[in-house]
């Protein structure tokens, strides 16, 4: 694939305009024991791209996340953002990344404002009326502005969501990961958060690696989608590539097949 | 082996959580708000059961003391005992027991929660130190608080003292007798010694927590189980250490 132009990533919260950053993951393997998590996957993603990562349960994709933020450390290999090490300390210092956690992972003891607060004023990134217009503005975006005085536990699953987006959007990330943003949403709600993620991209250039099992999220965002199968990196290339694909292995995972005659399924019958 | 591997590993990062913290001991000044938080939960919301068990403590002290030195005819010296009990060994221990059955507990609790629904993983990604944020406020408000409240256990065990003394018909000692037997052999050191060994619990209560609950993994179940670790592991250690650190400061 031909290198793409590095566009201009303009902050969503303040509009400042910087270079978006790329991700390098070079031989990265991973171990638990004697599981093999990651074998050697080789890809990288570039500036202010969306790249939608897919492939089944247990198939790493997590793991490798993980990896690109500095949760988990590689048994092989190594991730690079914008030319740092990603298990290296201080790399968070030097590129911003912000993780949305399938859950959201949004501080319970916290109201939506101060989860969306934390950042700026744990780094005191301005004073407390700068914070404010920020978090006020990452809530607009999200269209969220009746919930800031709501604690997570008032807020259903699409609205955690969204607060888990707003709170990544104060970080003001020149990477934006999520994981499984679409899972245990309905269909109108994945549809908002696809929306989201990809208005993100086209206004702001954020670059984007989304971990997913939605085949609608990632056929309708991706620029590039990479598929992950125990560990090894089976397809890279863009949708339209995708729906093309003869590989059997990927048939296999968008057309799963159900064997009615499965004796398991006469025990259900009976 | 493993069960020795494991106290190795806690131990190890326990001290490995002490030093992180104590990296970041410049940022306590802004971060007020917590700390003052913590000082109320671990100070405040403790004192009740801390009164409560140190009065009795206290008269069941007088109460076996009375009943034992009646034999030698040295009930005179009950508040001596009491006095002497409580400031050195009692006040502490039982402030650091209740301490890490009613703090440490919901300390551990919640820091494993956060860890097992991926709290402590997002400030990580914040570029947040859970040492920071999580445990250098508990540490410097326990160091605060825990000598305050061995003062008021010491205070209302031997309060506890005096009313059994006064109103147990076997022992029938006067307050005044009492408080002059308490004051006459009991020096300032003996007090000092027990308000350091407070604080020495207390901290080792906190840190041992912390450790535990950040170092959870697996599902909501461990946190049940986090917490029951926390909770024997602190017990053990304030009774190990009680008896190293009453040597040492001898």
């Amino acid at each position: 694939m031909p290198a793409m132009p590095c566009p201009i990533h303009r902050n969503p919260i303040t509009a400042v305009e910087s270079p978006a950053v790329g991700v390098t993951i070079e031989g990265l393997s991973k171990n638990f024991g004697s599981l093999q998590a990651l074998k050697n996957v080789s890809f990288a993603v570039e500036p202010g791209e969306i790249f939608v990562l897919m492939g089944p349960s247990g198939s790493g994709k997590s793991v490798l996340l993980k990896h690109i933020v500095g949760l988990e450390t590689a048994s092989n290999g190594r991730v690079l953002i914008d030319g740092h090490d990603a298990a290296a300390e201080g790399t968070l210092e030097h590129v911003r990344i912000a993780l949305v956690f399938q859950a959201g992972a949004l501080f319970n003891s916290l109201s939506v404002y101060d989860n969306l607060a934390l950042y700026p004023r744990e780094h005191r990134l301005g004073t407390e009326s700068e914070i404010r217009e920020k978090v006020v503005r990452a809530l607009q975006i999200l269209s969220l502005e009746t919930t800031a005085n709501k604690f997570p536990s008032e807020l259903s699953g699409g609205m955690k969501k969204r607060v888990a987006i707003a709170r990544a959007l104060v970080m003001e990330p020149q990477l934006m990961l999520y994981d499984e943003p679409t899972s245990e949403l309905d269909p109108v709600m994945s549809a908002t958060i696809s929306e989201i993620i990809a208005t993100l991209k086209d206004e702001y250039h954020v670059t984007t690696i989304v971990v997913s099992h939605d085949r609608e999220l990632a056929l309708g965002i991706a620029d590039r989608i990479g598929i992950l199968m125990g560990g090894e990196l089976v397809f890279l290339g863009p949708p339209s590539e995708l729906k093309e694909s003869k590989d059997s292995r990927i048939a296999d995972f968008f057309h799963p097949k159900i064997d009615l005659k499965n004796p398991r399924f006469k025990t259900l019958e009976t | 082996m493993k069960q020795l591997t494991n106290i190795l590993e806690g131990f190890g990062s326990a001290v490995q959580l002490l030093v992180q913290s104590c990296r970041y001991a410049g940022t306590l000044p802004r971060q007020r708000a917590r700390f003052i938080e913590q000082c109320y939960l671990i100070g405040y919301t403790t004192l009740p059961i801390v009164a409560i068990l140190c009065f009795f403590m206290g008269s069941v002290l007088a109460l076996q003391a009375g009943y034992s030195m009646e034999n030698f005819g040295a009930k005179q010296f009950i508040g001596s005992l009491v006095g002497l009990s409580f400031a050195r060994e009692l006040g502490p221990v039982i402030v650091a027991i209740l301490l890490a059955g009613r703090v440490g507990s919901a300390i551990t609790a919640e820091l494993a929660s956060m860890k097992v629904y991926q709290e402590v993983d997002a400030l990580v990604t914040m570029n947040i130190p859970p040492a920071r944020m999580l445990v250098l406020p508990r540490l410097a408000a326990v160091l605060v608080m825990m000598p305050v409240l061995a003062i008021i256990g010491n205070l209302i065990g031997w309060f506890g003292g005096a009313v059994v003394s006064k109103y147990v018909q076997s022992i029938a000692i006067e307050p005044e007798a009492y408080f002059a037997a308490l004051r006459r052999y009991m020096k300032f050191k003996d007090v000092g010694t027990g308000l350091m060994k407070a604080e020495i619990f207390g901290f080792v209560v906190v840190l041992i927590c912390c450790s535990i609950g950040l170092s959870t993994r697996g599902g909501p179940r461990e946190i049940g189980a986090s917490v029951t670790r926390a909770v024997v592991a602190s017990l053990i250690s304030i009774l190990v250490l009680d008896y190293f650190v009453t040597k040492a400061l001898m």
